[in-house]
């Protein structure tokens, strides 16, 4: 008999009673008056800066800013490299900013939700020193529950919730932003 | 081998360290509960995640099926191991077969269940952990002394003292900052040489069939996005059936294991990379004979939040290498028995059952009274003469020390922490269901005296 039939067979014999699924009700979870105030003050508090712009012209400004001085730049907003989905994560530990566009932005938690075809390069939003996350102010939702509404999360082959730059506090507790990936983050909301 | 009790009392020796890492335990026990009272919902969300977990172990065959099902279209290799040892021999199976020398590893309880990285090295197979703390515990050649903080049990001049050893940084330089970017810098030359990279999964969808990876530091996507193969070990019970379940998982574990609101990347992995291998390795690893046990089946559900080890005031003053295993805490306490009930024999002593594990549990496993029922099952089984005698006496002694404790305000702080589950019990019965707050330190001191006379 095979490992898996082993294993199966095991646990057809042991398992309990079936129980029910819950019913999970979003209007029993928490609500918020102004979603982008909510999203910008926990972003902040997680080491993230929301840079909050009105109109798109105005973003795309701003993001034209950034990139003016930052050597490797790719900027997936407008034509990006053609080739960038195959560069190697050796070539890309270079990259001093990223700026990606995201799905949805939860206001809980400061968590937004960017799919492999955002990300172009699976290894860019980890690797880069610096990113960008631009979104749009109507993709603000309020909690994870409806943010799994608005996404599917097996669309592309890869999907990550990036909530602010990489950190750690393994060192004695002392909290330290930029372990491995980004060192910092910011998110521009137009 | 040495007992709860022994370690205990060696670990306690340096009284300002067991201080340090008592307080700061505490300190992140409270973040806990700040994230918690954030949310109205928290005690239905418990509620829900523990409905989830239930119906998912009551109908895992399915599930397994399912998700195997979907793993395989999504073009991922899907492996089961009976046992470690399968678990082991599949994952050097992969190394051999793709002439691997370069392998990073990013948190996983699992591997460190089946003694992978020892297994591996046997064979003359090096694996780089690459979660901070790991690798300074590895350095160390030590083993992770928390499932969320491996390298608790050390101050930062043990690690600068590790990393002057091995990464050549300046002696005595002790800035955490300065020590976390040596480590950033060696660890993405690792990343970026890896030829594989192997990670743990918090979170597996039999709808979708993929699989969920929670870091802070981004050292799982860094590893398995740069690799051209990509192992991910899971337990059978990381089994949820929808994606939509996520949400309640992954609003609990964060919040119950650090008090953030998320961690920084959670990471949804369903198809390989264009020339990339995803392979999934599905463990049983004794799980089927814990699900077979009403009593114990519960400790299944468990997400590795580490919520009970940071409220436990035996674990926060004994340290995880008491616990002699790889998972300690609490939930080690009713986990590990399953394995050998001799071995741990001393591990469900090991507790004041207090209960205040299972009130911050975020799926509701009924630690302390599984621990409860673990001393019965050990009295039957005949090994309670060993296990009783010395866990006992070891409870005593790291609990009952207040010379080791400043007086006054400082001594009634301690009581709180230490006996939280007087405050449970008497203080407050509405807070029967939920893990005690801190109270306003004058009403405590008022009820504390209060009761001392009595
Ligand atoms: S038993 Fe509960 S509190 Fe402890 S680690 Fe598991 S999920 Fe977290």
């Amino acid at each position: 008999m095979s490992s898996k039939d082993k294993i199966l067979s095991a646990i057809k014999e042991s398992k309990p009673a079936s129980t029910a699924l819950p019913v999970i009700d979003i209007s029993a979870v928490i609500s918020f008056d102004d979603l982008k105030a909510q999203f910008k003050k926990v972003l902040e508090t997680i080491g993230g800066v929301c840079i909050e712009s009105v109109g798109k012209g105005e973003m795309e400004k701003i993001v034209a800013a950034e990139l003016s001085y930052v050597q490797n730049g790719v900027n997936t907003l407008g034509a990006y490299d053609e080739g960038l989905p195959l560069i190697s994560a050796e070539d890309l530990a270079s990259v001093d900013l990223a700026v990606i566009s995201g799905t949805v932005a939860v206001a809980e938690n400061g968590a937004i939700w960017v799919s492999e075809t955002q990300m172009v390069n699976r290894i860019l939003p980890f690797i880069a020193q610096q990113l960008i996350i631009v979104i749009e102010k109507k993709d603000i939702v309020t909690t994870m529950h409806h943010a799994y509404q608005k996404i599917d999360v097996a669309e592309t082959g890869f999907g990550a919730f990036i909530a602010g730059p990489s950190k750690t506090a393994d060192i004695e507790q002392s909290l330290v932003i930029g372990a491995h990936g980004p060192a910092g983050l910011k998110v521009i909301i137009y | 081998m040495k007992d709860h009790a022994t370690l205990a009392k060696e670990f306690i020796k340096d009284s300002p360290r067991t201080d340090w890492h008592d307080e700061t335990l505490w300190f992140v026990r409270h973040k806990r509960d700040k994230a918690a009272h954030s949310l109205p919902e928290w005690e239905q969300l418990r509620e829900w995640a523990s409905q989830i977990k239930n119906h998912a172990l009551s109908n895992l065959d399915s599930y397994l099926e399912e998700f195997e099902k979907k793993a395989l279209e999504n073009g991922a290799v899907v492996h089961w191991a009976a046992d470690a040892e399968e678990h082991n021999q599949i994952i050097h199976k992969i190394i051999k077969e793709n002439g691997i020398s370069r392998i990073v590893k990013s948190k996983s309880m699992l591997t460190e269940e089946c003694h992978l990285n020892h297994y591996l090295e046997a064979k003359g197979i090096e694996v780089v952990d690459t979660d901070l703390g790991e690798r300074i515990v590895q350095f160390r050649k030590e083993p992770p002394s928390h499932i969320v903080l491996p390298a608790i049990h050390l101050k930062k001049m043990d690690v600068s003292e590790t990393f002057h050893e091995h990464l050549h940084t300046e002696k005595g330089n002790n800035d955490p900052k300065y020590l976390t970017h040596a480590a950033r810098l060696h660890l993405r030359e690792k990343f970026i040489a890896a030829e594989l990279a192997i990670t743990g999964v918090n979170f597996a969808v039999a709808e979708t069939g993929g699989v969920v990876v929670c870091t802070n530091e981004g050292n799982a996507d860094m590893g398995t996005h740069a690799a051209k193969i990509h192992i991910a070990s899971m337990g059978f019970e990381k089994l949820i059936p929808k994606a939509e379940h996520l949400a309640v998982f992954l609003r609990l574990l964060a919040r119950s294991a650090t008090g953030q609101p998320i961690t920084t990347y959670s990471s949804h992995f369903h198809k390989p990379k264009p020339g990339q291998q995803l392979h999934i390795v599905i463990v049983d690893n004794g799980r089927s004979r814990i699900l077979g046990k009403p009593d114990f089946k519960n400790s299944l559900k468990c997400i590795r939040c580490a919520a009970c080890f940071n409220t436990c005031p035996v674990y926060r003053r004994s340290g995880g290498y008491s616990y002699h295993a790889s998972v300690a805490g609490p939930i080690g306490s009713i986990l590990n028995p399953n394995f050998d009930s001799k071995a741990f024999a001393d591990l469900p002593f090991a507790s004041s059952l207090c209960g205040s594990c299972s009130n911050v549990c975020p799926v509701k496993i009924d630690i302390h009274d599984q621990l409860w029922k673990w001393r019965q099952e050990i009295t039957r089984q005949g090994h309670v003469a060993v296990a009783k005698k010395v866990g006992l006496k070891g409870m005593a002694f790291v609990l009952a020390r207040p010379g080791l404790y400043r007086f006054g305000g400082k001594m009634l702080r301690w009581v709180l922490k230490t006996m939280p589950f007087m405050i449970n019990n008497r203080l407050n019965p509405w807070y029967k269901q939920r893990e005690m707050p801190s109270p306003p330190k004058q009403s405590f001191r008022d009820w504390y005296l209060k009761n001392q006379k009595r």
